[in-house]
């Protein structure tokens, strides 16, 4: 019998106790859940849960609350790094983080993000990435790559009507305020790792009150993009990853070896593959 | 900080008040006519003394949502903007009543609509006192008329905020925001601890110990029937509010045959064209709503019924009449008298008006 | 004992300090203040004026349109408020750069050559003052020992070595106000 096995001594993995036992919303394949789990696993091994706050969005991971067992606000739509701003200037010994969406962070709440950024709040600020609306039904995002199809660009997004796509991790590694900008992904287990080393080094940074640290996760949204899981995953690495490159932008307050200017500077739409 | 007896504007009451009140927190972000307010913040430095934080955001969407996180744990947390800045942190406040969480903003209401003038006005009534903001929410709104009150009501609001888990709104405009008046200070308040912060913000989001379930800071609920249980709760605490902390002020009308209904400069200025009146040997009197919500609505009842007719006078297109109207059953006479734009009326026009429309 | 003050004149004259520290030695004197200004872009240069209610009493309109008292400091100011005087009260003006005179029949008439004077001596910084000075001797609504601790309420500490100038400016003002017209 299979229960023969299940003993504290043949434990080799557990949910960490920082995730509350309450079943995730989102859609299989959906790249929240893993997030979910990294953070909460960094916040339990770092021994902070009690004075972690963590701030959720407007967007598919309005309800992020109900999974982190950690105090939790949830924000209006693009307001989460104003938010954040004040728990961490009021509550200096917390550990304050924002979880939001392309929508939430890059669109509606573009000028809070970019001034939290550039004031070099003490915060992490966790970007997830899918390109499109999940939550309102697959509309058009500031990340959607020109011919990705969505509910707003049914045909494809062109340019002249919608204009560019924004990449606003490289935008944000330009402000002096940050100290440590990333884009990882968490669709193949050693991609978690990495994402998760990431966001642990993130909670360092505002730990040792360096500035800001933001992580971005490209994620895939396979509901939105009308895929299937393995599908969206493959769709994910030859479209977004090419416009959206993954490893360290900037690291202890620098950019990182090896992006040059050209990364910072988009000069070309960032577009889907022909 | 001791006591003492100082000449000071509006806004800068405001500002003193705050860091006397022990205020833990001040976001806002500059509009004319209540600059004066963070200038002087920034000015006195109470970071330095009582560890009050002050931060200019990058806008009022930013300050009344730093205001919303700094609340949200439990801390005294304030703004102030004057009305096209209140527009912006109309979303944010209805988060916070619907988050019910405790904090102070002050308007200093300009003309408008839309960019407008920057000269005093009371057009913002119906947006302060029936919503702004989406969803039926109510904010407990208090109108000062000197600058005395200016500086007592911040710490009244303090008490009001935490009682009842909600936001005060201080209503007031440019004239009082600007002109300086006598004003006596107050012994400070100390900020609260961490323990007391624990005992009167138990809801606070800083930071789950062992010992307790994590605290959520939310105004989202998508299940229907608990949103209307919710819904409920709040309606029954604006009805104590009704019950325990309506507050006005009346003069002369214990034998008035006509009533001024005003709040703000337009009571300074109605107390003038009483005193005017009276010398005429005309019985006016003067009813001065200090909340605006709740509104003294039982005090205009009872009034209407022993006083010939009530004149509201408001620097506006007539938004306070409607609820002086409602109050008073329309048993008896009741008209508006207005000026807006920024202008504010003379004593001796309100006083024609009140022949005119009312005394006849 | 109310008096309602309008002080009108130019950006830079002192117009509002000269009001807050006739408010502020009222505030010393336990009277019940009010000092009004015009604010916004009409402050950025051009004309400046407040009003300043002293009395016994407590202060009803910030808003008034008739004034016990008028101190005007160049044309424009006398030509706005040379009929918001109430009958019978007062206009005092400084001459200076004045090219129509007052008119009025049923008011007290006061000039103050304080511009001309202030230059004379080199302290323009005070001219303000002198001003004041003569409107006090006019009307001495609050005592000089309240006039002194008004100034140093007004003044930032690092000032506080330029009250006796200010004092002395406000002396000068008392024997320099002359009669135009009385009734």
């Amino acid at each position: 019998m299979a229960n023969d096995i299940v003993k504290p001594e043949n434990l080799v993995y557990t949910k960490t106790k920082v995730l509350t036992d309450n079943v995730m919303h989102y859609c299989p394949g959906c790249g929240h859940g893993t997030a979910h789990r990294i953070i909460a696993e960094v916040i339990d091994e770092m021994g902070i849960q009690d004075k972690t706050v963590g701030v959720s969005p407007v967007g598919c991971s309005v309800l992020a609350y109900n999974y982190f067992d950690v105090d939790f606000q949830e924000a209006a739509h693009g307001r989460a790094p104003a938010v954040a701003t004040a728990i961490k200037r009021l509550n200096p010994d917390t550990f304050v983080f924002t979880y939001q969406g392309d929508g939430d962070l890059a669109a509606i709440g573009t000028a809070e993000t970019i001034h939290a950024a550039n004031r070099g709040e003490n915060i992490v600020m966790v970007f997830i990435n899918n390109g499109i609306y999940g939550m309102t039904g697959g509309q058009m995002a500031p990340t959607t790559l020109v011919g990705m199809k969505s509910a707003t660009t049914p045909y494809g997004r062109r340019v002249d009507l919608n204009g560019y796509p924004l990449r606003i991790t490289e935008l944000l590694a330009t402000l002096p305020g940050s100290y440590y900008v990333t884009r990882q992904s968490v669709h193949t287990p050693a991609n978690v790792r990495k994402a998760k080393a990431a966001i642990r080094k993130a909670f360092e940074v505002q730990r040792d009150k360096k500035g800001l640290a933001f992580v971005e996760i490209v994620s895939s949204c396979n509901s939105g993009w009308k895929m299937t899981p393995v599908q969206a995953n493959k769709w994910m690495e030859e479209n977004m990853f090419p416009n959206y490159p993954l490893g360290d932008i900037k690291v202890d307050g620098k950019i990182a070896e090896g992006i040059d200017a050209n990364r910072l500077v988009v000069s070309a739409p960032l577009t889907v593959k022909q | 900080m001791a006591k003492e007896l100082k000449l000071m504007k509006g806004n800068e009451a405001i500002a003193r008040a705050m860091i006397a009140s022990g205020t833990d927190g001040y976001f806002g972000y500059p509009i004319t006519p209540q600059s004066e307010v963070m200038e002087t913040l920034m000015a006195e430095k109470p970071w330095e003394t009582t560890g009050m934080v002050v931060l200019q955001a990058e806008s009022e969407l930013a300050s009344i949502n730093m205001v919303y996180g700094g609340a949200a744990t439990g801390k005294k947390v304030a703004t102030s903007s004057s009305s096209p800045g209140i527009s912006l942190m109309c979303e944010g406040l209805t988060y916070l009543a619907g988050a019910e969480i405790p904090c102070v903003v002050m308007n200093a209401m300009r003309g408008g609509p839309g960019l407008g003038t920057i000269q005093p006005a009371q057009s913002d009534y119906f947006q302060s006192t029936k919503g702004g903001g989406h969803g039926d929410y109510q904010l407990y709104v208090m109108a000062p008329a000197s600058v005395q009150e200016m500086y007592d009501f911040v710490f009244d609001a303090w008490d009001i905020a935490f009682k009842y888990r909600n936001p005060v709104l201080i209503l007031t405009d440019g004239a009082i925001g600007q002109c300086m008046e006598k004003c006596y200070t107050r012994d400070y308040v100390p900020r609260w601890t961490d323990e007391e912060r624990k005992e009167k913000a138990p809801w606070g989001t800083w930071g789950k110990p062992a010992n307790r379930e994590r605290n959520i800071i939310t105004s989202l609920e998508l299940e229907s029937s608990r949103q209307e249980v919710f819904n409920q709760k709040l309606q029954k605490k604006y009805a104590q509010m009704k019950e325990e902390d309506v507050r006005y002020e009346m003069l002369n009308c214990e034998d008035a045959d006509y009533v001024f209904v005003a709040y703000g400069t337009s009571s300074r200025i109605c107390m003038k064209s009483m005193q005017i009146a009276r010398e005429k040997g005309l019985k006016v009197g003067l009813l001065r709503p200090i909340t605006l919500y709740p509104f003294p609505t039982k005090q205009v009842a009872e009034l209407a019924k022993r006083v010939k007719g009530m004149l509201c006078v408001e620097m506006s297109a007539g938004q306070m009449v409607e609820d002086v109207k409602l109050a008073s059953n329309c048993q008896i006479p009741i008209e508006h008298y207005g000026r807006f734009g920024g202008i504010i009326p003379t004593p001796e026009e309100v006083l024609e008006a009140m022949e005119q429309k009312i005394i006849k | 004992m109310t008096e309602e003050i309008i002080i009108a004149g130019f950006g830079g004259q002192g117009v509002l300090s000269m009001g807050k520290i006739l408010a502020y030695s009222g505030v010393m004197e336990d009277k019940e203040v009010l000092w009004m200004p015009s604010y916004g872009p009409e402050q950025r240069g051009g004309t400046a004026n407040v009003t300043v209610i002293v009395s016994d009493e407590r202060i009803s309109s910030p808003i008034i349109s008739k004034f016990d008292t008028a101190i005007v400091l160049n044309q424009q100011s006398l030509d706005k408020f040379e009929s918001s005087v109430k009958p019978g009260g007062l206009l005092i003006y400084d001459p200076n750069g004045i090219t129509h005179e007052p008119t009025r029949k049923d008011i007290n008439i006061y000039k103050i050559p304080a511009t001309e004077k202030a230059q004379e001596m080199g302290i323009s910084k005070v001219f303000n003052m002198v001003v004041l000075g003569g409107f006090l001797k006019l009307k001495p609504i609050v005592g000089s020992e309240f006039i002194h601790k008004g100034l140093e309420k007004s003044l930032p500490e690092r000032h506080h070595n330029l009250i006796p100038q200010n004092e002395q400016a406000i002396e000068l003002g008392k024997g320099l106000i002359e009669p135009v017209q009385v009734l």
